[in-house]
């Protein structure tokens, strides 16, 4: 629910303002449910317009993340979300226009108004909605709401109670909040039409690009566009009774500094100098994620068969649009010809990863829990046994030099574990004496004197080189 | 007549210029499915047996169809001309590349016959020059048929031969299946004649001697038969004794002997071929100076009969020197027989100079078990249905025999160490277990669906749900070698009928009787979190069962196969689960040194608090919130006269639901450090699948540990039920109304005698659950009771939900069994992820 009410003289143009009766009760139909919009007041000082959205309890059948339970319990149906942003439009059309038959003059004047939205989802918090609206021109009062009152260690819920007020158009008011409340939420939401930029640019005219988180806004209200869900995925960490973690693309503190040039691609360029220097044609790249290796691989044609393996399917596909695999005639044949994309996990033996020049595990085996090592190495070193085997991964001792990160946490949710340079080594040696192989450690990054260097990287070379 | 011997697997290639008959010999001694036609496929590609032109695709077609049959090991004839020399090279590759035999039959009729064959076909077009090429080319190839590696030529000559021929074929010799056993398959032998004897009487053999005392012969009075994997020779102090008794006994019929690498280097020295007389070749020739020279010939003939490895009992039992591999098995050919008998080596050697051996049993995955030799371990070991059984008698180890089927070890010691080993005995097993490494063949399926084979039924697994599967196990799970079973989802009682309730006893009850199942049992729901706690009595337990060494002996994991708490946490808990174990007894009682606990672990918060947090929390949260502030709106509105008495009354029952879905889910949160568990079925001990156990074995079992540590196991309430008595049925109901009245999840209701087949044969659901009306909230909304949703939920659809159940649970079953029977690790685990990637499919998830 919204209510947005005024004390400009006479109030009761609000009415005319927003097309609606004060005496009557309207109602709409939406994709999502029913609206009402009704005047709780309505006088000469004070008048305040509610819109009340009732979701369908059903949930909708065509929305395409299938059967997980958050289709069905969900906060949809209580907070302010982009559903209301949509319901708003809906109600409210003409007003949002500027236009009023009735009183053109006062559409386009600035007036007093309060906007309350009691339950409104705000991820990044209250500081986020003063960031937001009062560069716009409003008092901003955001109430934290609490997660559960019988569980007060359980902190604040993602919830504010947000209170507005400030002198504006109407027309204006209803722009920001359109705009502004899907930016709040954040949530993925699962019916965006495709002319989402167009609406954006409209409803965005005149405040939008001046507004000192433009970035944020604009990355927000059409970032959930390109999630890709999956769906078969989300239904195992359901069973799990877990939230689904979806970051294909995590971005650890070290991407995040602002001196350097950002670690990840130092990293690629010492990958890649290793493999020139190894006389590498044919490489795989283990746990290629997204593909930025794989980007960097296809740029040189030397490199004459590319293999990107990972164990998420989802990772796949982002590393096939990456690589403009996924769409005919986007990429020359010869090119296309050179790469392919696999699934498979390291810890399992794969045939199909036998018999390669080089292979890469960069920032892999720290996703591995420690245990299962031994299975990776058996699989990797062992089984697929390539020539060259270049294996990069955090140096815990570095992590000291990161402002944001906690003593004692690690760079990444996901990471199993982060090594001392000592700890890396001794597992190098172990490793390269079990299974052949002789083995050259190097730092990537920046170097701390005493800390020593961001990454560890090793280079594995298998004895006696390939004669086979 | 004559008749022609052929190989029962085997390429035939039949010879002959067009008109010489090959398609009518070829219709008449094979079947029609065996025999490939290049006229046929000349039909198949281009709609036209005689177009020439499309012959290279014919072939190519023909060659890819061959390639299929003989990797299936069927027997295949080539119905073609094949007087060119690049058409039987083409055929030769064909048949190595299957390891099976090539084998030739020429049908050399005159070519004026052939010409007048052709003439009355008015199909063929050909001119006779190109019969008079064909014949030419037919009498060259005549000269170099078996120099292309024919290893069998008939060559028929002229009508009568060609009419009066027949085809016999003939068994592999390799190829023993009807021999079912019992087997003593014997180990390396390498002249410790008398730890050979000491051996077979310990199995019960008797032995028989000749005058002088030796041992000639023996039988076994169960009529057992002997299988010897080869090296008999060599290194020991008696290699003629060994070879007079082993002869003795291949001839007598109780025993097989397959050839090692030592007989094949005796034999060539025998034969005056240069060898480096080294590794205890030496030996063996000393001592047959001692032999007349009828016994070195005997010995040498019986050397060279030896075939490189047997088929037994069925195809289910390979005895082969250093081993075989699936694909070689039942073949012949020359690199079959030294893989029999060297190994698959890597051309590597290691420190001591010794060939690095290819681990071609971590590879294995044929369902025949191999029993082989050749390389000395002290202690057999089973990876992957396979098992060596040289444990280096000659170097001072045992002398060992695995019985078959009865897959026990028998062993006695050496009486010294006959001979100096290069490199030390030692245990195979420094490295982990090697079978255990599992390869992604064994859970992906190549494209399309896999089918996985088990008692209860075969199961399809689809591409993008083994996809999925695979993610969660590889990057969440624990290690494999725990991962023995995953529970199978449970479906819910029929929709209930009564008002204000989505399920209800009646229905849940009722629902087995469908199944002819009447004595029930009802078992309390915890609201926890799904746990399998897998637990050892110490760790060489671990190893020795689940081959894992050091770290924990046992596993906490949930129903996706994650590790259910920290490392330091599960430590902490298993030890006091084993201490309850021990206290209760279950070990003996179980005859057993590890056990699987199949549990709910209290409270559900441990695990799931995250998600209470973020999804149900909020929901309340933001409702707790919204709903007043929206009533106080409706009522101003109201007190202004507008109608909205409708949506205000609507948004105050709403606003109850939202208060009545916090109370649901804030009984299932509570510190998680007071972690208990619910264990309701012992599923697995040492040698038994014990998941089909009635309930109430199950029952007293999980009993017997709350007695023992009451504080970290809580008891599972039940009562029983006999759908025919009424009374009994309405204390069920009463019951339950009491248990969800008081904020129970509510219950599980079993058949309780345990596993149960309906009248056609396939599973009964092990368990029907039946929930209760406010945790029902948390699964279908706050508001799911308003008459009209509950109408909408009503129609909901129980079908996929319960077929799914079944197919997990047939796939867990057999994981289970599959373990009990000692089967390889890659065996278990197919069907374990099998369960995983079932529970992808998209199946309502509030079901």
């Amino acid at each position: 629910m919204v209510t947005i009410g005024t004390t400009h003289r006479p109030a009761t143009d609000l009415g005319y303002l927003l097309v609606k009766h004060p005496e009557r009760v309207h109602e709409f139909e939406l994709p999502t449910g029913r609206a009402v919009v009704c005047f709780p007041e309505a006088d000469e000082a004070r008048c305040t317009a509610a819109l009340v959205l009732e979701v369908d309890p059903s949930g909708r059948r065509d929305t395409p993340d299938g059967f997980t339970l958050g289709r069905f319990v969900n906060d949809r149906p209580y907070a302010a979300s982009s559903l209301l942003s949509a319901a708003l439009n809906k109600a409210f059309r003409t007003a949002m226009g500027g236009r009023s038959k009735d009183r053109p003059e006062l559409a386009a004047t600035a007036i007093p108004l309060d906007v309350h939205l009691p339950v409104l989802r705000c991820r990044g918090g209250a500081d986020l909605a003063h960031r937001l609206f009062a560069p716009l021109g409003y008092e901003v009062d955001a109430t934290a709401i609490a997660l559960d009152a019988e569980h007060p260690d359980w902190g604040d819920s993602p919830y504010v109670d947000l209170r507005l007020s400030g002198t504006l158009r109407l027309a204006d008011a209803l722009h920001h909040l359109y705009v502004l409340l899907p930016v709040l939420d954040d949530a993925k939401h699962y019916w965006v039409s495709t002319d989402e930029v167009d609406k954006l640019v409209r409803a965005g005219e005149g405040w939008l690009a001046a507004h000192p988180e433009r970035e944020l806004i604009v990355h927000r209200y059409l970032a959930h566009r390109r999630t890709l869900s999956e769906p078969a995925l989300e239904r195992l960490a359901e069973q799990d009774d877990r939230v689904v973690d979806d970051s294909v693309d995590g971005v650890a503190p070290e991407d995040t500094d602002e001196d350097a040039p950002a670690l990840a691609v130092v990293r690629r360029e010492a990958v890649l100098r290793v493999l020139r220097a190894a006389g590498a044609q044919r490489v795989l790249d283990l746990g290629c994620g997204p593909g930025a290796l794989l980007a960097d691989l296809m740029a040189d044609r030397r490199f004459t068969e590319i293999v990107g393996v990972d164990i998420a399917p989802r990772a796949l596909a982002v590393a096939a649009r990456r690589l403009r695999l996924d769409r005919p005639g986007a990429i020359a044949e010869r090119d296309r010809q050179r790469v392919q994309l696999l699934q498979s996990a390291l810890t399992y033996r794969d045939a199909r990863l036998a018999g390669y020049d080089a292979a890469v595990l960069m920032e892999v085996i720290e996703h591995v829990d420690e245990a299962r090592l031994p299975a990776l190495v058996r699989s990797v070193f062992g089984a697929a046994r390539p020539g060259t085997v270049v294996v990069t991964t955090p140096n815990a001792e570095y992590n000291a030099n990161y402002a944001g990160l906690a003593a004692g946490t690690m760079r990444h949710a996901d990471h199993r574990f982060e090594w001392t340079r000592a700890e890396f080594e001794g597992w190098a040696a172990g490793v390269a004496a079990e299974h052949g192989y002789t083995v050259a450690i190097e730092g990537v990054g920046v170097a701390d004197p005493d800390r020593g260097a961001p990454t560890q990287l090793a280079v594995f070379t298998v004895a006696g080189g390939t004669d086979d | 007549m004559t008749e022609l011997p052929v190989p029962a697997l085997s390429l035939v290639a039949l010879i002959g210029i067009s008109g010489s008959g090959k398609s009518t010999f070829a219709g008449r001694h094979f079947a029609p499915s065996q025999v490939l036609s290049s006229d046929g496929f000349r039909a198949m590609v281009a709609d036209d047996e005689n177009d020439q032109s499309a012959s290279a695709a014919a072939f190519d077609a023909l060659h890819y169809v061959a390639g299929k049959r003989l990797a299936g090991g069927r027997l295949t004839v080539v119905d073609a001309t094949n007087v060119q020399d690049h058409a039987r090279t083409n055929l030769v590759a064909l048949a190595r590349a299957h390891d099976v035999l090539p084998v030739a039959i020429v049908l050399d009729l005159p070519e004026d016959e052939a010409w007048a064959r052709t003439q009355r076909r008015p199909d063929r077009t050909f001119d006779r020059p190109v019969l008079a090429r064909q014949s030419r080319d037919l009498r060259r190839t005549l000269k170099k048929l078996s120099r292309e590696g024919f290893r069998t030529v008939h060559v028929l000559r002229g009508h009568e031969e060609i009419e009066a021929a027949t085809i016999r074929l003939q068994p592999l010799y390799n190829d023993r299946r009807e021999l079912a056993g019992p087997f003593d398959v014997i180990g390396d032998v390498h002249g410790c004649r008398s730890e050979l004897e000491a051996l077979l009487t310990r199995l019960g053999w008797e032995l028989s001697r000749d005058d002088a005392g030796r041992p000639v012969n023996a039988a076994h009075p169960d009529g057992r038969t002997a299988v010897f994997v080869g090296d008999l020779v060599d290194r020991g102090p008696d290699s003629p004794g060994v070879l007079r008794l082993v002869m003795g006994m291949v001839r007598a019929g109780t025993a097989l002997c397959v050839s090692g690498n030592h007989e094949a280097k005796l034999l060539r020295k025998l034969r005056g071929k240069q060898v480096t007389v080294s590794h205890g070749l030496a030996e063996s020739l000393a001592q047959l100076e001692g032999e007349d020279d009828a016994f070195v010939a005997d010995a040498s003939a019986f050397m060279y009969g030896l075939v490189s490895h047997y088929i037994l009992d069925s195809g289910r039992l390979a005895v082969a020197h250093a081993g075989i591999k699936e694909e070689y098995q039942g073949r012949a050919s020359g690199r079959v027989r030294a893989f029999c008998l060297y190994g698959d080596t890597t051309g590597e050697t290691d420190e001591y100079g010794l060939p690095v051996r290819y681990p071609w049993a971590d590879d294995y995955r044929g369902s025949a078990t191999v029993v082989y030799g050749h390389t000395p371990t002290v202690e057999p070991q089973w990876v992957n249905n396979t098992i060596c059984v040289d444990t280096g008698c000659v170097f001072g180890g045992e002398l060992t025999a695995l019985r078959y089927p009865e897959r026990t070890l028998v062993s006695v010691p050496a009486e010294r160490e006959h001979y100096a080993p290069v490199r030390p005995l030692a245990p195979v097993a420094v490295r982990e277990r090697p079978g255990d490494l599992l390869d992604v063949a064994d859970v992906l399926p190549g494209s399309g669906r896999r089918q996985l084979e088990t008692p209860y039924g075969r199961i399809p697994i689809e591409a993008p749900q083994a996809a999925a599967a695979l993610e969660v196990l590889g990057r969440f799970a624990v290690d494999p070698r725990w991962l023995i079973y995953l529970p199978p989802t449970m479906a819910p009682a029929p929709t209930a009928k009564a008002d204000g309730y989505l399920e209800h006893p009646r229905e849940a009850l009722e629902g087995y009787r469908a199944a002819g199942v009447t004595r029930l049992i009802c078992e309390e729901k915890h609201m926890g979190s799904r746990a399998l706690v897998l637990v050892c009595r110490d760790e060489a337990a671990a190893e020795r069962r689940f081959g894992v060494r050091g770290g924990e002996a046992g596993a906490i994991y949930t129903r996706t196969g994650r590790p259910f708490f920290s490392p330091a946490v599960t430590a902490d808990l298993l030890a006091r689960v084993r201490a309850a174990v021990s206290t209760a007894d279950l070990w003996a009682a179980l005859e057993t040194d590890w056990l699987l606990l199949d549990a709910e672990i209290l409270p559900w918060s441990a695990k799931a608090g995250e998600l209470i947090r973020g999804q149900y929390a909020t929901v309340g949260a933001a409702a707790g919130a919204a709903l007043p502030a929206t009533l106080a709106v409706l009522d101003a509105a109201l007190a202004r006269g507008l109608d909205v008495k409708e949506l205000r009354d609507r948004t105050q029952t709403r606003a109850e639901n939202a208060a009545l879905f916090t109370a649901a889910y804030r009984r299932y949160v509570r510190p998680t450090a007071d972690v208990t568990i619910a264990p309701f079925a012992v599923l697995a001990a040492e040698g038994a699948n014990l998941a089909g156990k009635d309930n109430g074995w199950h029952l007293a079992m999980a009993d017997r540990l709350v007695a023992a540590d009451g504080a970290l196991f809580t008891p599972t309430a039940r009562v029983h039920v006999d759908l025919d008595d009424p009374a009994s049925v309405a204390a069920a109901e009463s019951w339950w109304c009491d248990l969800t009245a008081a904020g129970g999840e509510g219950m599980v209701v079993k058949p309780a005698d345990g596993l149960l087949r309906t009248a056609r044969g396939s599973l009964v659901h092990p368990g029907l659950k039946c929930r209760g009306r406010e945790y029902l909230r948390i699964i279908y909304g706050p508001d799911y009771t308003a008459p009209e949703t509950l109408t909408g939920l009503r129609g909901r659809n129980l079908g996929r939900k319960r077929n799914l159940a079944l197919r997990e649970h047939a796939l867990g079953l057999g994981a289970l069994d599959r373990f009990a029977a000692g089967e390889p690790l890659w065996r278990v685990h197919e069907l374990v992820f099998g369960v995983l990637a079932l529970e992808s499919e998209p199946v309502d998830p509030r079901l």
